[in-house]
């Protein structure tokens, strides 16, 4: 049985002349949380933008290599971006809901994309509901989601980004802007979610690896230097290198 | 502090002096240029403002009466102008900011623009005839003015609609297209909404330009006189600021009509800095309530 | 595949609209030149240009447009002597030095004089300045290049100042701390540190401003006085190029050579801002502020 979603082949990647990741082949598992892991700029963004197409709105990036979703190139020239998008959903650094009400932002991918049009309300309670938000705003629905604290805020981008019932969820740094109370609340989110979805976090905090994922991927300077089960890296890894950052030697 | 302020400093401070003295005196003269130009317009045009002079066509061979055929005819052709330069404005803005990649095209397409931008409005008076008026056959009408105006704007509107574009912040964008939502969505669901207020803010300041303008409608839509108020946009209108050249330049009397003149002047800047200040105020209300 | 085609298809929609500014201003050149070249059948581009008489409408009419010529540029050249160094002083005082709410002030007051219609400013001319200005200095008439040149600056100063402003603005502030850190006063920092960095952008201004004054209508219509000679005192009338165009096209037969030649003018006009709007867009370009390593 094959329970791999995700598969890199020799995945290079480049800004312009600069080459950002090299030769990255690696598969990542259904139903885990897989965290991406290394020192500022060492690629490990730029790999997380690059499995949902992300990276394809900047301008003067180059991808080589395949990369296989459920066996299908995403960079096939047969393959639209958008489909691959509603299959795998992102929430970003930063919480960015739109200006509009808290029902308005969940209810915005699936209305354009013709998903649950039927039930629409069920659709938003189910979303908010798995993101641990419904309790919190079923009475303001209504009311702008700017005026939400910034942890309810990013757990309604994840509830944004489960309504469009995604395969895959990429996380960037989902807490980094966050304080720790509201920190603890998304990693318990996360445990929750990878039930259903598969989950691939990039963090740059060592605890937060250790602590929610199954599977981690170390990078340095755009190469994958070692990738275990979390256990494995955090307690032996094969890598000196490994060793130096998650110890704090280096990063 | 002593032992530094030798003679070279009094100097270097004397010299400093002057010249924050020249650069007072310079903002004062450009403040007391316009507060002298608003005082005359008020002191003169005041008086000669009432309900009847705003609402009351010209009588008596232009020497009484009021001025509300040329009102009406600059509503129509500010209007007009809106309604030909707002949506071809923000469309090109729209392919300069989301769409078009750094290139030749683009650089040749805002050269064009930064030229159309400079084109003396009499010269596109000179457009209008041939090409509206004449070439197509419009006659000189509201619609032919209208086009001409919309045309003089265009860039100022582009100008706008890029700026407000662009700062809308880039992770909308992200957040919607990760959500699989399209592109075009994307622009006309999130960018365009979020973009509008700086939109018609920063374009409302090319409207009262065209409001304003005179040469542009001189041979494409303005008449001295119209007995009549126009009925289609084919019709010709009177128009506010050809009023004040007409009557001040070549009226039946000069002198006689003066009052009017003013109070015809007063009413083109009321109602021009009246379309400015709209746009000064939302501005303001915008930034005050500006989430991102 | 169909959504994809969908998006191309808008795109390039979008694309056409953005033609549009190129669009028009290939049929202003168009239509200048359909209207206007015929004229040059009749009479040579030397005696057009460089012809010393203006009698379009005598028999037979001569169309030197010379005279005109000159009236535009000593108005401009005026115009901007007057304008730049108070728009760029202005400019100084907004960015540097003015307490915050003066600066607000002098900013609305800059916005509102641009707002002002140029005929309102023909206006107060014509009926404020020239009289005032014909008996001060004992004058055959205040509608003169003086007086032109003086609302044409107040027309000019806020394209000036703006953009100006602009350019100081965008000078690093690291640039000015290291000055004052050296021990540089206020003056020295913004004369020899300040303003030279913010040159280009200056001069764009300026570029701009010119071109503003050279292709502006109706102030020079209403109050440069309308003489179609060459001025021999700054108190003398002109007639500008655009004023000509204004004046008379209402009384010229359709496409007569009267017609056609303010057809020509406006060719010359069309160069004459385009060249300086090209040499505006060339100069903020090619030296473009970068933050430091500029100086």
């Amino acid at each position: 049985m094959d329970s791999d979603i995700i598969k890199l082949n020799k995945v290079n990647f480049y800004y312009g002349p600069t080459r950002a990741l090299t030769d990255i082949t690696m598969n990542f598992v259904k139903n885990k949380v897989t965290a991406l892991i290394g020192p500022s700029g060492c690629g490990k963004s730029t790999l997380l933008r690059l499995l949902n197409r992300m990276n394809d709105l900047i301008d003067g990036t180059r991808v080589e290599g395949e990369i296989l979703f459920e066996d299908k190139n995403i960079y096939a020239s047969d393959v639209d971006s958008v489909e691959i998008r509603r299959k795998i959903g992102m929430v970003f650094q930063k919480p960015n809901p739109f200006p509009k009400t808290i029902y308005n932002n969940i209810s915005y991918g699936p209305k354009l994309t013709g998903i649950g049009a039927d039930n629409m309300d069920a659709l938003v309670e189910r979303s908010l509901r798995q993101a641990v938000l419904w309790d919190e705003v079923k009475d303001i629905l209504n009311k702008s989601a700017m005026n939400l604290s910034g942890g309810q805020q990013q757990r309604l981008c994840i509830a944004r980004a489960l309504a469009m019932k995604p395969d895959v969820l990429l996380m960037d740094e989902p807490t980094s802007a966050l304080d720790p109370i509201s920190t603890a609340k998304i990693e318990e989110l996360i445990e929750e979610l990878k039930k259903d979805y598969t989950i691939i976090i990039v963090t740059h905090n060592m605890q937060q690896a250790a602590r929610i994922s199954d599977e981690t991927a170390f990078f340095y300077i755009g190469n994958l230097v070692e990738y275990n089960k979390t256990e494995k890296i955090f307690t032996n890894p094969d890598v000196k290198q490994t060793e130096d950052y998650i110890t704090g030697r280096f990063g | 502090m002593q032992l530094i302020k030798n003679n070279s400093m009094t100097w270097r401070y004397f010299k400093q002096g002057l010249f924050f003295t020249c650069v007072r005196a310079s903002a004062l003269v450009i403040t007391l240029a316009l507060g002298g130009i608003i005082f005359y317009i008020l002191y003169n045009g005041l008086s000669v403002i009432n309900w009847d002079f705003i609402t009351k066509p010209p009588t008596d061979a232009m020497t009484k009466g009021g001025i509300m055929p040329a009102i009406l005819g600059t509503i129509y052709l500010t209007l007009g102008a809106i309604a030909i330069g707002l949506p071809l404005g923000i469309a090109s803005a729209i392919y300069l900011t989301e769409y078009a990649k750094e290139g030749r095209v683009v650089r040749f397409i805002k050269v064009g623009i930064n030229c159309l931008a400079g084109v003396p409005s009499v010269v596109f008076g000179l457009f209008g005839l041939g090409f509206f008026v004449i070439f197509l056959k419009f006659g000189s009408s509201i619609l032919a003015g209208s086009l001409t105006l919309g045309f003089l704007i265009l860039p100022t509107i582009i100008g706008a609609s890029e700026e407000a574009l662009k700062s809308v912040p880039q992770t909308f964008r992200e957040a919607s297209l990760s959500l699989g939502v399209s592109k075009w969505q994307t622009i006309f669901r999130i960018v365009l909404p979020n973009a509008l207020p700086g939109i018609l803010t920063g374009s409302i300041l090319g409207i009262g330009r065209a409001a304003g303008e005179t040469a542009p409608i001189m041979f494409t839509a303005a008449a001295f006189f119209t007995a009549k108020l126009p009925s289609s946009m084919f019709d010709e209108v009177m128009a506010l600021p050809y009023h004040i050249y007409v009557l001040a330049t070549a009226g039946t009397n000069i002198e006689a009509t003066r009052p009017i003149q003013y109070g015809t002047v007063l009413v083109l800047v009321a109602v021009v800095l009246g379309i400015d200040l709209i746009a000064i105020v939302i501005r303001g209300y915008m930034r005050k309530n500006k989430r991102w | 595949m169909i959504r994809q085609t969908k998006e191309i298809i808008i795109k390039y929609i979008f694309f056409l609209f953005s033609l549009a500014s190129i669009v028009v201003l290939g049929l202003i050149v168009l239509s200048l030149f359909r209207e206007g070249i015929p004229l040059f059948s009749k009479v040579s581009v030397k005696d057009f240009l460089f012809g010393m008489e203006w009698y379009p409408t005598y028999d037979p009419p001569s169309f030197g447009i010379f005279p005109l010529i000159v009236g535009s540029l000593i108005v401009t050249l005026l115009a901007t002597l007057i304008a730049v160094p108070l728009g760029v002083l202005a400019a100084i005082y907004i960015s540097e030095i003015a307490p915050q709410h003066i600066k607000i002030i002098l900013k609305s007051v800059i916005e509102l004089l641009a707002g002002l219609p140029s005929v309102v400013l023909g206006f107060f001319g014509m009926v404020i300045v020239a009289p005032w200005m014909q008996e001060t200095f004992d004058l055959p008439t205040g509608l003169n290049i003086v007086n032109a040149s003086i609302i044409l600056a107040l027309m000019a100063i806020p394209t000036i100042s703006s953009i100006s402003e602009d350019a100081l603005y965008a000078v690093p502030r690291e640039f000015k701390e290291a000055s004052y850190a050296l021990g540089a006063t206020k003056f020295e920092t913004i004369s020899r540190v300040i303003l030279p960095a913010a040159m280009s952008g200056i001069s764009t201004a300026v570029m701009l401003g010119m071109a503003r004054a050279i292709g502006e209508t109706m102030v020079v219509l209403m109050v440069a006085g309308g003489a179609a000679a060459i001025p021999e005192s700054l108190f003398d009338s002109v007639r500008p190029m655009p004023a000509s165009i204004a004046a008379e096209m209402g009384e010229t037969p359709f496409r007569s050579l009267h017609y056609q030649a303010l057809f020509a003018i406006g060719i010359v006009l069309f160069c004459l801002t385009l060249a300086f709007n090209l040499i505006a867009d060339y100069v903020s370009h090619k030296f473009k502020q970068v933050g430091s390593g500029t100086l």
